[in-house]
């Protein structure tokens, strides 16, 4: 289990060790799991209902695949804890927040004033993800979500 | 002789390593860092005196010490191309 | 031109904002390299072979008067005076101090310009023809497309670390002025059955070590799926590009490897699941977008008649101009190619002077071409020979246009740390060599293209010729190419034999020439006479 040390949830963290993505094929009644840069997380899909904290890690930040794990799990109705863990950097923070990541264990923790900062530069953006925040286009046109 | 090289973090600047602390803007200066070499770009690098150091292979000549590959030649002399932006027109370009 | 509502402003100044925090970050010592060298690239900011190096981005090679102003400006106040314009349409300081940088940002800001994602593993600037908007062959103005790109491909959360580099051309014609089908996914516009706009999309061509040519992946995409379907194309690249490998991890590999067929259908799965998800924007925001791209106020009814007198103003019109779709225009190509001189640098004033010239002369626009030129595009053939005036008292009325003289050449060893060889020297002495306008002329349409090493900024994949710099055991050495074309007629050129050293590949150069010149038929190019004959006369000619 490793500990998140930002959290945007109302619940606390789930506690489960987290189990590799394979074991779900294998029938596992585990309700955390472990995504790898090289896993196909729609494998996972099938198995949503029972899970309850997803942690997709980063062996490098270099890597995004982590990324659109995030995006297809959330794109699939996933509401449960999604943790980011590994290398993961306070300049990348945003962008794991705009794939739907509400859960953060970095190797090596985050400066607090750094995150803060990182959060308040930029008001708006382009993309409609799965985060639910309008689009700037959406909010030009006043499309409603 | 092992010379030591970077560029300074703020200006970018290309810099030569001139024995202890000590970073130059030119070549003429480089001191031989020997069997230190590693060493020394890492205490260097950690104290922000020099930004991404490395160790290259020269020799000592009538012009004072010069690498032995061109691209650090071309470092140290500027684009042979703006010889009006050269930092030091006696560095030989093509052959040491 | 596009002009940003406070949405697109706040983005820039937001990313001058965080990239400030950054470099405090970096030179307070708690950001290490390794990490800022990522930051840092992403918003363009590379440590080349003397300095820092800052690329701008000039979204599909667009930009005002102006904008111009402020790249004189920077190159004066920051830099040493001069800039290189690039073949992604974007340009280049040399030698950029860091502290300086947030600076610099901040100026190119306010007047809506940034270096957001000109380097890095993510979706670089857009490029298009640089006769959008302009071009009588054109059945539309890909520039709106392309905006609505670039705003969809800015901080895309999902694309920050892609495999590798990504790039996007967009054009709307047959012919191709952009290297279209040697990007990562480049964009034809063309009209279906209906007559209807849409996007014909080729993905996973492109130059480096591997040169490939993109296949077609799609026959149309609309206009109200563009972004679904860009956004499926790089999900399957971002989750099964190559990673194990960084010479094998552009989209072009994954293409290859997984087959065109295999690629489409894992896209048109991911598109099908895309569509579902609310991602386009509305045909409106299109629309808006297009609204700053209508037609400037063309007079009309003007005469195409022209003054010819002078020979050497009749020869520059001849090759440097391009049929305007309005009657009475014209598109005006200033060479940045002076025999003996650097391709694609500019200095301050020569700058200012082409700005100047946009104001007065071509509806305050310029463009950027990916021959590293630049472009009047909107210009009154009455006022071509008081701007060839002026341009020539600067030293910059080279009548070469496409011909040997207009040689695209990456930086090279001169500047760059991945260089292998000095291309520039080489280009110097090659239109020295050829320096005489009647003999370029003779010669024809000649695309010449340069690089310092296998990464091919200086395309020398696509070029009629093409010179490879290699690192022959520690001394600069030249390979010759043959064969190459980044246009409608794209193909990748081959190399012909040993290389040669610097003197050498400028003789290797006239040889070939003479060789073509000796075997050519009625109005055929070079490329086409090498076609037609094949690698062997040539070699013959070289090696005996």
């Amino acid at each position: 289990m490793v500990e998140p040390q930002i959290i945007y949830r109302n619940e606390p963290a789930v506690t489960d060790a987290a189990v590799p993505l394979a074991d779900f094929a294998d029938g596992t009644n585990a309700a955390a799991v472990r995504i790898e840069p090289g896993d196909d997380v729609r494998a996972l899909l099938p198995h949503l209902s029972q899970v309850r904290l997803v942690e997709v890690n980063f062996p490098a930040f270099g890597d995004g695949r982590g990324f659109s794990s995030a995006q297809i799990l959330r794109e699939a109705g996933y509401t449960g804890e999604l943790r980011a863990t590994g290398d993961v950097l306070v300049d990348q923070f945003v962008f794991l927040r705009r794939c739907g990541f509400d859960s953060f264990a970095p190797r090596k923790p985050l400066n607090l004033d750094d995150v803060k900062a990182a959060e308040g530069f930029f008001p708006d953006f382009y993309q409609n993800t799965s985060d639910g925040v309008a689009a700037i286009w959406a909010k030009r046109h006043k499309v409603a979500p | 002789m092992k010379i030591l090289t970077g560029n300074d973090l703020k200006t970018g600047d290309v810099i030569w390593w001139a024995g202890d602390t000590r970073w130059s803007r030119h070549l003429a200066d480089s001191a031989d860092a020997g069997d230190e070499a590693d060493a020394i770009l890492k205490r260097e690098e950690a104290a922000l005196r020099v930004n991404v150091p490395y160790v290259i292979d020269g020799k000592q000549t009538e012009q004072g010490p010069m690498p032995l590959h061109i691209k650090e030649r071309v470092r140290a002399f500027g684009p042979t191309v703006r010889p009006d932006l050269a930092i030091n027109t006696s560095i030989p370009i093509l052959k040491v | 031109m596009y002009q940003y509502d406070t949405y697109d402003q706040a983005m820039v100044d937001a990313r001058v904002a965080e990239f400030r925090d950054q470099v405090r970050r970096r030179l307070d010592g708690s950001l290490p390299e390794e990490e800022f060298r990522h930051l840092r690239l992403k918003n363009g900011l590379y440590l080349q072979l003397h300095a820092y190096m800052l690329r701008v981005a000039i979204p599909y090679g667009t930009l005002s008067g102006k904008q111009m102003h402020m790249l004189a400006h920077i190159a004066r106040t920051y830099d040493k005076g001069y800039g290189h314009f690039t073949t992604r349409q974007n340009i280049q300081y040399n030698w950029i101090n860091l502290e300086q940088t947030p600076d610099i940002l901040a100026e190119l800001a306010t007047v809506e310009m940034h270096a957001i994602q000109t380097s890095g593993n993510c979706i670089r600037n857009i490029s298009s023809d640089q006769f959008a908007g302009a071009a009588a062959d054109e059945i539309a103005d890909p520039r709106p497309w392309a905006e609505l790109l670039r705003q969809w491909s800015t901080f895309h959360p999902e694309f920050q670390l892609l495999p590798r580099k990504f790039k996007i051309a967009v054009i709307a014609s047959s012919s191709d002025r952009a290297a279209m089908r040697l990007h990562d996914i480049g964009i034809e516009l063309v009209k279906n059955a209906e007559g209807v706009l849409g996007a014909k999309f080729f993905v996973g061509g492109g130059m480096g070590r591997t040169p490939m040519i993109a296949p077609c992946i799609r026959e149309f995409v609309s206009a109200q799926e563009l972004i679904s379907y860009a956004e499926a194309c790089l999900r399957v690249y971002n989750r099964y590009g190559r990673r194990d490998n960084k010479y094998k991890a552009r989209i072009k590999i994954l293409i290859h490897e997984l087959g065109a067929d295999e690629y489409r259908r894992q896209v048109e799965e991911e598109f099908a699941h895309m569509k579902t998800l609310g991602l386009n924007p509305p045909v409106a925001e299109l629309e808006r977008i297009s609204a700053y791209f209508t037609d400037p106020a063309f007079e009309q009814g003007l005469s195409d008649a022209l003054d010819r007198s002078d020979p050497d103003f009749a020869v520059w019109v001849d090759q440097n101009t391009h049929p305007h779709k309005t009657p009475g225009y014209a598109s005006v190509t200033i060479s940045l190619k002076p025999a003996g001189g650097i391709p694609g640098d500019a200095t301050a004033d020569q700058i200012d002077l082409m700005a100047d010239l946009a104001s007065e002369y071509a509806f305050d626009e310029l463009r950027v071409t990916h021959s590293q030129n630049i472009v009047l595009p909107h210009v009154r053939k009455a006022d071509l020979y008081a701007i060839w005036q002026k341009l020539d008292a600067a030293g910059l009325a080279s009548a070469n246009l496409d011909l040997i003289g207009d040689m695209i050449a990456c930086p090279g060893l001169d500047y760059c740390s991945l260089a292998n060889a000095r291309s520039i020297p080489v280009a110097q002495k090659i239109s020295q060599r050829f320096a005489d306008t009647g003999r370029q002329l003779d010669l024809g349409e000649l695309k010449l293209k340069i690089s310092g090493c296998i990464n091919a900024c200086g395309h020398h994949h696509a070029g009629h010729i093409g010179i490879l710099g290699v690192d022959k055991k520690g001394v600069e050495n030249f390979q010759l190419l043959l064969g190459g074309s980044a246009a409608e007629d794209v193909s990748i050129a081959k190399i012909v034999g040993p290389g040669f050293d610097e003197d050498g590949i400028v003789n290797a150069v006239e040889t070939v020439t003479n060789v073509y010149l000796g075997a050519r038929e009625d109005g055929e190019r070079f490329v086409d006479t090498y076609r037609r004959i094949g690698m062997e006369p040539f070699k013959e000619a070289l090696y005996g």
